[in-house]
């Protein structure tokens, strides 16, 4: 078999450094033969990866010495990677989760993986460690394991692979920052695989601050056996382009699926949040509630695909995207995709968008406030409500913290 | 004799879109330690005179002026008359779901002190005004705690209106049919909230169409509003008199 290989491909794995196995050299082969997806393309209809394709990145970086991520952690249980490699020597972890770090050659199932996307290829090609978390079963860890991706420097691509197994009947949450210290044009590629056993607890909050210039696509694969309850909640305030994909199978019954979303967006960013829920069998919920609010030249895509199969009856799927444009120049591509082969089931799907409500401006005016604290104000109470739905303090008051700095929006 | 707190002169005003001209030379003068009612039938500007000297958007003030305490309210920004004391009871308040009438309130009162460079008021202090005002309109504690005015009765969106009002201690208070939509029970409650904040240095103005609100809130004049102008004024002997003879004598009289 001859593979046509792309030059723009080529240019753009130039300057990466490809892991010396024989498995991740064949990855790296097998992508030369591929390309990046364009507008054409429905899943990327919305999202040029441009500034990505076009972007000579470096992964050899060294080491950072002054990193300082104390106003970033609520939890004294975390790891911190730069630029893909985990930092051993700066994290702190305690025996609540199993974590261990494995190369490649260690993960058998990796080349397996969603063969055909390019991104999911590049990280397997490219990835240093694949973290992986453990939870033994019947454990219930009060403490969330914090993630802490950090980009420091310049032109620098981040392969991050994740693999987390929650066992029967545990109870556990993540919380996974993806953050920048003096970064300037990096591209964060991040895999998580989830599988959530029978009976298990396991709630995912990602917060997503990223310098203005940074770039990410994460991807979540999860699967959820029978009786499991599995929450995600992502929360975006910064990056240049986002784009975050979640996958959730569900495949088993009596499953609790939430996935909850605040974007904020300022600048030229752009973020795309892709969510994909597929109800397989029977007797399952799942819920969905995405807010966006969107300022300046910043753009905004949700796709919320449910599939409920022939035989997954009683499913009740829910499905909400609100959206507040602050500005004429902002927009927001929203795109339900409901498909649904039962008949027993219950879906609904809400998408809403538009500007802040001018009487409820003009009255808190009259009461003292200026319009630009009184758009705050309407603002916070928008996305107040998914900020407040993810059931941890910690998390809700480090948001809070987070759009207090980087927006001067007031939750108290 | 007391000071003029309110001194609207020739006031001409008109929808901006349609340019339908709604207030046509209206003058009004009103001083420190005054209860004035603007009463007069439907459509005669009434709303529109509280909408425009609170500065809402889609009037454009085509002649006049309105000044509050010195002030030329006309130039500034609806926030910035609240800020110089003015205030405004909606006839319809708004609801704003997620935000909490004590958030709203503290956010405004240290906005206004900071404005008059004041120092901003303490959690404690803020929380002792907050029970002392809210026992003047009867307003359970619980509502002062919840969004604004989400899922709150008629009535208590008009006590809430008044409990703001104290909250804020306005010069000049423009009460927009506060009376409408209330049974005769909150009607008291409100009457007696207004007449307790009511001092000789501010001053109060009440629109309503019914002389009911006015057995309790004793007007010093009574003016009529109709076609855009004041057509006449009068003690509080005028609304009983308007009461018993409807408006159309007083269109009538002046049209002869």
């Amino acid at each position: 078999m001859t593979l046509v290989l792309s030059e723009k491909m080529d240019a753009f794995l130039s300057e990466l450094d490809v892991p010396s196995n024989d498995i991740q050299s064949n990855v790296i082969e097998r992508v030369k033969g591929m390309d990046f997806p364009t507008t054409r393309d429905e899943y990327w209809k919305y999202t040029r990866v441009g500034k990505i394709s076009n972007t000579k990145f470096t992964n050899t970086s060294t080491t950072s010495a002054d990193i300082d991520v104390q106003s970033h952690l609520i939890s004294d249980n975390y790891i911190i990677i730069e630029n893909g490699k985990i930092r051993s020597d700066i994290s702190q972890i305690n025996n609540d989760f199993e974590v261990n770090y494995t190369s490649a050659t260690a993960v058998n199932h990796l080349v397996n993986l969603n063969d055909n996307d390019v991104f999911t290829a590049l990280n397997a090609g490219l990835f240093d460690q694949a973290i992986t978390i453990k939870i033994a079963a019947n454990q219930t860890i009060e403490k969330p394991l914090q993630l802490v991706f950090l980009s420091t420097g310049e032109r620098v691509m981040a392969n991050n692979r994740i693999l987390i197994d929650s066992g029967k009947s545990s109870a556990a949450a993540l919380v996974v920052s993806t953050i920048s210290q003096g970064a300037n044009s990096c591209f964060n590629n991040t895999i998580t695989e989830v599988n959530v056993a029978e009976n298990a607890h396991l709630t995912i909050h990602k917060i997503q601050n990223e310098s203005a210039s940074n770039l990410s696509i994460s991807t979540e694969q999860v699967k959820q056996a029978k009786n499991s309850t599995f929450k995600i909640n992502t929360f975006t305030l910064t990056g240049l382009l986002i784009r975050n994909n979640i996958n959730i199978a569900v495949a088993g019954e009596n499953c609790e699926t939430y996935m909850n979303g605040a974007i904020v967006s300022s600048g030229k960013q752009h973020v795309d949040n892709h969510t994909y829920v597929d109800h397989q069998v029977p007797n399952c919920y799942s819920n969905e509630n995405y807010k966006y609010v969107m300022d300046d030249h910043s753009n905004g895509v949700f796709n919320g695909r449910v599939i409920v199969q022939k035989d997954a009856q009683v499913i009740n799927a829910y499905q909400n995207n609100g959206n507040i444009l602050l500005s004429d120049n902002a927009s927001i591509n929203s795109k339900p995709e409901l498909e649904i082969y039962a008949d027993d089931v219950k879906c609904s799907h809400g998408s809403t968008t538009g500007q802040l409500d001018e009487s409820a401006l003009f009255y808190l005016q009259t009461r003292g406030i200026s319009l630009a604290n009184a758009k705050k104000l309407l603002v916070s109470a928008f996305i107040g409500e998914v900020i407040r739905s993810t059931e941890n303090e910690a998390v809700t008051q480090l948001i809070e913290r987070l759009l207090q700095t980087e927006y001067g929006w007031d939750f108290s | 004799m007391s000071k003029v707190l309110l001194d609207i002169k020739n006031l001409h005003a008109e929808i901006e879109d349609e340019g339908k001209a709604i207030l046509k030379g209206l003058n009004l003068t009103v001083k420190a330690g005054e209860i004035h009612a603007v009463m007069g039938p439907n459509g005669a500007g009434k709303s529109t005179l509280a909408s425009v000297v609170a500065g809402k958007d889609g009037y454009e003030v085509t002649d006049g002026s309105v000044n509050m305490d010195g002030i030329d309210l006309l130039d500034l920004d609806p926030d910035e008359r609240a800020k110089e004391g003015l205030f405004l009871a909606f006839q319809y308040p708004i609801e704003i779901p997620g935000v909490s009438n004590i958030n709203f309130l503290r956010t405004a009162i240290n906005e206004i002190r900071d404005y008059r460079k004041d120092e901003p008021m303490s959690a404690k202090e803020f929380m002792a005004l907050v029970r002392e005002k809210s026992k003047l309109v009867e307003l359970d504690s619980k509502l002062a705690s919840r969004s604004v005015n989400e899922g709150f009765s008629g009535g208590e969106k008009k006590r809430n209106e008044i409990f703001q009002m104290a909250m804020l201690d306005p010069k000049v208070a423009f009460l927009d049919e506060t009376d409408s939509g209330l049974d005769i029970d909150a009607l008291r409650v409100v009457a007696a909230g207004v007449n307790k904040l009511k001092s000789e240095n501010n001053a109060v103005i009440i629109i309503t169409h019914y002389q009911r609100l006015l057995d309790y809130i004793i007007p010093d004049f009574v003016h009529v509003l109709a076609d855009g102008k004041i057509v006449k004024t009068g003690d509080k002997s005028l609304a009983l008199e308007l009461e018993e003879k409807g408006y159309d004598w007083l269109t009538e009289e002046k049209t002869v």
